[in-house]
């Protein structure tokens, strides 16, 4: 068996640090994002086989083996999952990550070459364990319990008791004592407290996601993937392998950077989403909503539509829901051949990922040059025609500019209103994730469009050809 | 409950209180409807189509008058027919409140509950039951219609091989609802569309609706709180009329449209304006009825005076569409009363109250006034802080940006060093990479755009799966060994994760195209 020499393989691992770098840099253009999942994939492969073949791997039999049996459940689901479950995918394989983490945790603790190691360097490497137990025990059932919600197999409305902060503090100090007396235990006799403490990490992560409404699902799935980075990250230190430590800063920083971005495109404190509770109903008066809500059937917004010459759709959930983005774009195209101007309109926390839209409108070869981002479309507003607000509701909600009462007051919202007439999609009047009233749809300019999203759309379509 | 609609007796009223649709929505309401024999002739509703959709016919007014809880209306009541009602009846119609005090007396003291329908209140809420909006609707647009039928020319311009038509100019005094709709109305036909309004904020909704705006140069605000104009001072008016005789020489058709509620129509248009109007020219006089905008409008007529501009002081009602419009108004605050089983007259309402005009014997007029306008009542005046203010607080928030960057600073210096003072070597290195590693990924993901968060989500997901290195670091070649078990399974899970990751990320961007 050929043996890379430790100088090559730190090599090696540079370069594979490089080219993740790479990977992630590159995803912040359409056109070299292709270009960074190849990045990704060498970078990874070389990561792999210079450690298979470096000094002191064993077993190399198991490892091909499992690795094998791997990539096809990986494979499989990967191809299988539909795009409008991507978010439960990316949930799901951030828990595998926080398994990942617990267990190499566990086996660098009961690893006979940790009991050599003597004075500050043994206790430093105790902590560290600790922390990559603690942290991937987090990220493993919070993962879990953020999967639950967005399958619609947890209730997605954010669970508040009281007095649940002094609850998780007093847990968190229960595991920092119990990391102290771990630390001052000889061999491997410190494992009961590990068990734990595990025990403690992952009923924290459980509750740490139930506190958190499912408006609010976007952040907490990036937050994870942001856990999981440092989770692997924390395994690096106790391992001392620099290329888990960099990989691990890298996606730990990069994901927390991005729920800022999301916690900043929903007007939201950063630290209140993370605690949790939100999205439970305004705090004081919410403003009395005037006028009354109109629906219209499908051949009159056919016939709106026909009218129009400038169209904005504002696409949500609901559309995710229904998958109703082939037959949207198919209406698209009709009313395009009509000579008029069709455009989407994405709000950055529309669906439960962010981009969540964007990767849904491509799976229908939807040319993204129609499709624009807030900022781009708010100032055509009152030039527009008609809007179809396809299963969106608070994205869109008014209350968010003009009631201080409303939780999502701040939000920046689309402001749909402003455009000549408004028809929005929905399966009834219900409220949107966040639980808010919206005023939109008492507006005198808007209309109602009662139903599931894809056969309305199939509806329209047939209206207008 | 019971719902009384008597024939109008009126020879000019051709609208009646209820259609065949209307009856149909009064009953879903849970009320028994009655109509008078023939009431909706007029307005082309035969008694059959009223019995098909559920009404009975009662052959006298004065039946109607006995049986109803309820009566429609749409004129008001002459004294005659307030003779015939009860006592704890609700009537509902036109009753032009400040202009008809002795009826009003005698619907007191008949113990009438009078709900004028025109006194309803015109905030958003009541829009729906708002009868001078719907009706103005139908008059702006027939404004437009019938004078162009005796303008007789084309309202838009063409160029045809027959030689050039120039469009007709329209002027449109007074932009309340049937002003706007007669905009609308003129401008769909092709014609050249100006309007004149004395309150300002309006030259929104005038432009909106495709005209242009004039104005007087006297920077004077006709807007008040009940959403109607007040009158101007002297000089505005001066200015008004100076410009009105300017425009008089160049306009085809000038439709007037101002109304102040309880009193005569402002004089806007003076024998002068029309002398200098072109022959073939036409005025339309919406507000012939309460003494006309111009000063030679006959009520009711239509004749041409000597320069030959014609004067059209009636129009057509569209009785049969009015009567619907009407109709529905009713229907609407017959709903908002709680229709027929949760019937309640509250006076607490904001609607009721001011359009419930007598009440248990007591006159109710006038109302307390309402505050609306459509510039949102008053919005709370932002003083824009001065340029000095602006400086002192940029100094000072820079100044404590400084300030906790030092504190920040020290802190972070102080626990580097403690780090350096008791980890071993080994650590410190580790550290080092890792600090600048998290600031690396930091700044990658500042400018990735939005509509790949999805994918850089798949993908770092993807990368975070190197925690399989630890697992290939403690395999051994032992399958019996629980450390060889442990590292199985985390290369499993984190070997799942990083083809899932990649694979689904490729399909994702594979989608994404120009």
């Amino acid at each position: 068996m050929i043996v890379i020499a430790k100088e090559i393989q730190t090599a090696a691992y540079l370069f594979a640090s490089i080219l993740f770098i790479l990977s992630l840099g590159s995803l912040s253009s359409q056109e070299s994002a292709k270009r960074g999942v190849f990045y990704g994939i060498i970078g990874m492969a070389i990561a792999i086989i210079a450690t298979v073949f470096g000094q002191g791997v064993a077993g190399h039999t198991y490892i091909i083996v499992a690795i094998a049996i791997a990539s096809v459940i990986g494979l499989m689901l990967a191809r299988k999952v539909e795009m409008t479950s991507m978010p439960q995918l990316v949930a799901i394989l951030h828990s595998f990550v926080g398994l990942a983490a617990v267990l190499v945790g566990f086996g660098s603790y009961m690893d006979p070459h940790t009991q050599t190691i003597e004075g500050p360097a043994h206790s430093i490497h105790l902590v560290e364990v600790f922390i990559g137990i603690f942290i991937g025990a987090i990220t493993f059932t919070g993962s879990i319990i953020a999967w639950g919600k967005l399958e619609g197999k947890v209730r997605s409305k954010a669970l508040v008791y009281p007095g649940r902060h002094a609850v998780n503090i007093i847990l968190l100090v229960a595991c920092i004592v119990l990391g102290v007396l771990f630390a001052q235990q000889e061999g491997t006799a410190g494992l009961p407290y590990l068990y734990i403490m595990t025990g403690i990490a992952s009923f924290i992560g459980i509750m740490l996601v139930m506190a958190i409404g499912g408006g609010d699902m976007p952040v907490v799935v990036s937050m994870l993937n942001s856990y999981s980075g440092w989770a692997a990250s924390a395994a690096g230190f106790m391992l001392g392998n620099d290329l888990l430590i960099v990989t691990g800063a890298l996606v730990g920083s990069s994901g927390a950077i991005l729920s800022i971005h999301m916690c900043h495109a929903m007007n939201r404190s950063f630290v209140s989403v993370i605690l949790g509770g939100f999205g439970n109903g305004p705090v004081g008066v919410a403003k009395a909503i005037e006028g009354e809500v109109t629906s219209l059937n499908h051949e009159e917004v056919a016939a709106l539509l026909k009218e129009a010459k400038s169209i904005v759709i504002v696409p949500g959930y609901g559309m995710a829901v229904a998958k109703a983005q082939y037959p949207i774009y198919d209406m698209v195209q009709t009313l395009q051949k009509a000579g008029k101007k069709v455009r989407f309109a994405i709000h950055p926390v529309a669906g439960r990922l962010p981009g969540h839209m964007n990767v849904l409108l491509a799976e229908a070869n939807v040319p993204y040059d129609i499709v624009l981002e807030m900022d781009e479309i708010n100032e055509d507003m009152p030039t527009t025609d008609v809007v179809m607000v396809i299963g969106a509701n608070d994205v869109v909600n008014p209350s968010a500019q003009d009631d201080p009462a409303s939780s999502i007051y701040g939000m920046p919202v689309i402001e749909v209103w402003k455009a000549e007439k408004v028809i929005i999609m929905k399966r009834s009047m219900s409220a949107g994730y966040s639980g808010e009233d919206n005023p939109l749809f008492y507006k005198p300019n808007s209309e109602m469009l009662y139903g599931d999203a894809k056969v309305s759309v199939e509806k329209l379509l047939g209206f207008l050809k | 409950m019971k719902v009384g609609v008597p024939a109008e007796i009126s020879q000019n009223e051709l609208r009646v209180a209820a259609t065949p649709k209307t009856v149909k929505r009064l009953q879903k309401q849970g009320f028994e409807v009655y109509i008078e024999h023939n009431a909706g002739v007029k307005a082309n509703f035969s008694d059959k189509e009223f019995e098909e959709a559920g009404a009975k016919i009662v052959s006298t007014a004065a039946e109607i008058y006995g049986k109803s809880d309820i009566v429609l209306k749409v004129k008001e009541p002459t004294m005659e027919e307030v003779d015939m009602m009860h006592e704890g009846l609700v009537m509902l119609s036109y009753l032009w409140p400040a202009q008809n005090q002795p009826l009003l007396q005698k619907l007191a003291d008949k113990k009438v509950n009078a709900i004028a329908m025109d006194a309803i209140p015109r905030i958003s809420r009541a829009q729906k039951m708002d009868v001078l909006s719907s009706m103005a609707n139908i008059a702006g647009y027939r404004a437009v219609i019938e004078g162009s039928f005796y303008f007789g020319r084309f309202l838009n311009g063409q160029i045809t091989a027959a030689g050039k038509v120039e469009p007709a100019k329209v002027l449109v005094i007074g932009a309340g609802v049937a002003g706007l709709a007669a905009i609308g109305a003129a401008n769909s036909l092709g014609a050249i569309v100006r309007a004149f309004d004395t309150r300002k904020e309006v030259a929104e909704q005038i432009e909106s609706m495709g005209a242009q705006f004039l104005t007087v140069e006297i920077n004077e605000d006709g807007a008040t709180s009940s959403g109607y104009s007040k009158e101007m001072s002297k000089e505005f008016i001066e200015a008004e009329m100076k410009l009105f005789l300017e425009q008089a020489k160049e306009v085809d058709l000038v439709i007037t449209t101002a109304q102040i509620p309880g009193r005569p129509a402002p004089r806007l248009w003076m024998d002068y304006h029309v002398a200098a109007m072109k022959p073939g020219s036409v005025i339309v006089d919406l507000a012939a009825s309460t003494g006309g905008n111009c000063a030679l409008t006959r009520n009711g007529e239509v004749y041409t005076t000597d320069n030959g501009v014609t004067m059209v002081g009636k129009l057509s009602q569209l009785p049969s569409q009015a009567s619907q419009l009407y109709g529905n108004n009713l229907c609407h605050l017959l709903d908002d009363m709680g229709k027929a089983e949760k019937w309640k007259i509250d006076m607490e309402d904001a609607v009721v109250t001011r359009a419930m005009v007598t009440y248990n014997g007591e006159i109710h007029w006038p109302p307390a006034p309402l505050p609306v306008s459509p510039t949102a009542g008053g919005k709370p005046k932002v003083v824009p802080p001065t340029a000095e203010e602006v400086r002192a607080s940029d100094a000072e928030k820079s100044k404590k940006a400084s300030m906790s960057m030092m504190i920040t600073l020290a802190v972070v210096g102080a626990l580097l060093f403690m780090v350096g003072k008791f980890a071993p070597g080994e650590f410190i290195q580790h550290f080092t990479v890792f600090v600048l590693a998290v600031f690396v990924g930091w700044q990658l993901i500042t400018n990735v755009s939005h509509s790949l968060h999805t994918p850089l989500m798949a993908v770092t997901n993807a990368i975070s799966g190197i925690i399989v290195i630890g697992g290939l670091l403690q395999t051994t070649d032992d399958i019996k060994n629980p450390l060889t078990i442990i590292a199985g399974i985390a290369i499993l899970v984190a070997s799942i994760n990083i083809v899932g990751g990649f694979v689904v990320t490729h399909r994702m961007l594979k989608m994404f195209k120009k």
